[in-house]
């Protein structure tokens, strides 16, 4: 099946380009970035702060099935109701270094809305680490996994 | 088009990516594969299957026994990561979706 987000990642670039459509009216989508308690369902996160105007920042962190905790925090330096959010993301304590993102939400018609985010990172090198995260976490939780059934066999 | 055959929707299972992790230590046969596993032994067979469809698996006979080897070079094919990356995206974005539709007055 095919997937509703695309994610367009040129070869040795350093920046990449998500897009997706949403069954939703601007104002719902735009809403899902701004209420603390929404954006903690939908990331699975817990925002610790959050000031979204312009010169205000964030600071999330999340908690895996292990009990390990990792924060990610930005600046904001443009806030627009409805229309464009750019800020800067870094995942503390690891080598991703920090990334630009211009979030720009779009009506498309009265029930339907469009988001794209673009990301700049450091160096081609940096992108290239962020965008292995999910993959190595995959790998890492079947590893965890494994761990399970041996110890278990013992 | 053939999903069993694409190498990403064979790791985006945690059984097969178990699997994998079990072979890449050692060859192994299906039976010593499945010793692993509380899961019923054709649904191993199931996933050796499509493992070895795509290739990050190959088979080979040693005697009486099947042996299944891990093949790094098809890995490497993995190397661009985005899939899993806009896998990640899109479950957020999904939840996103169904959360504010239920938000709607």
């Amino acid at each position: 099946m095919e997937l509703k987000t695309k994610v367009n990642a040129e070869e040795g670039k350093q920046d990449l380009v998500i897009t997706r459509e949403f069954e939703l009216p601007l104002e719902l989508l735009f809403k899902a970035y701004v209420e603390p308690e929404i954006i903690e369902q939908w990331m699975g996160t817990t925002v610790l702060h959050l000031d979204n105007k312009k010169h205000g920042s964030y600071l999330f962190e999340t908690t895996d099935p292990k009990g390990n905790k990792y924060r990610f925090n930005g600046t904001i330096h443009e806030f627009i109701p409805d229309q464009t959010i750019i800020r800067t993301f870094e995942f503390e304590n690891t080598q991703h270094g920090v990334q630009l993102e211009f979030l720009e939400f779009e009506k498309l018609t009265n029930h339907t809305s469009k988001l794209t985010i673009h990301s700049i990172y450091q160096s081609p090198e940096h992108r290239t680490q962020a965008l292995k995260m999910p993959f190595a976490y995959g790998l890492s939780m079947a590893h965890d996994r494994l761990q399970t059934i041996v110890t278990n066999l013992k | 088009m053939n999903l069993r055959r694409d190498v990403f929707q064979a790791i985006a299972d945690p059984t097969r990516r178990t699997i994998l992790l079990l072979v890449a230590s050692q060859s192994m046969t299906a039976g010593a594969i499945a010793s692993n596993f509380d899961t019923a032994r054709p649904t191993v067979s199931k996933h050796l299957q499509i493992l070895t469809e795509c290739e990050l698996l190959t088979q080979e006979q040693q005697g009486r026994e099947m042996y299944y080897h891990f093949n790094p070079k098809k890995m490497k094919e993995v190397a661009d990561f985005i899939q899993p990356f806009q896998k990640m995206w899109d479950d957020r974005f999904n939840k996103l979706e169904s959360i504010m539709k239920k938000h709607k007055k």
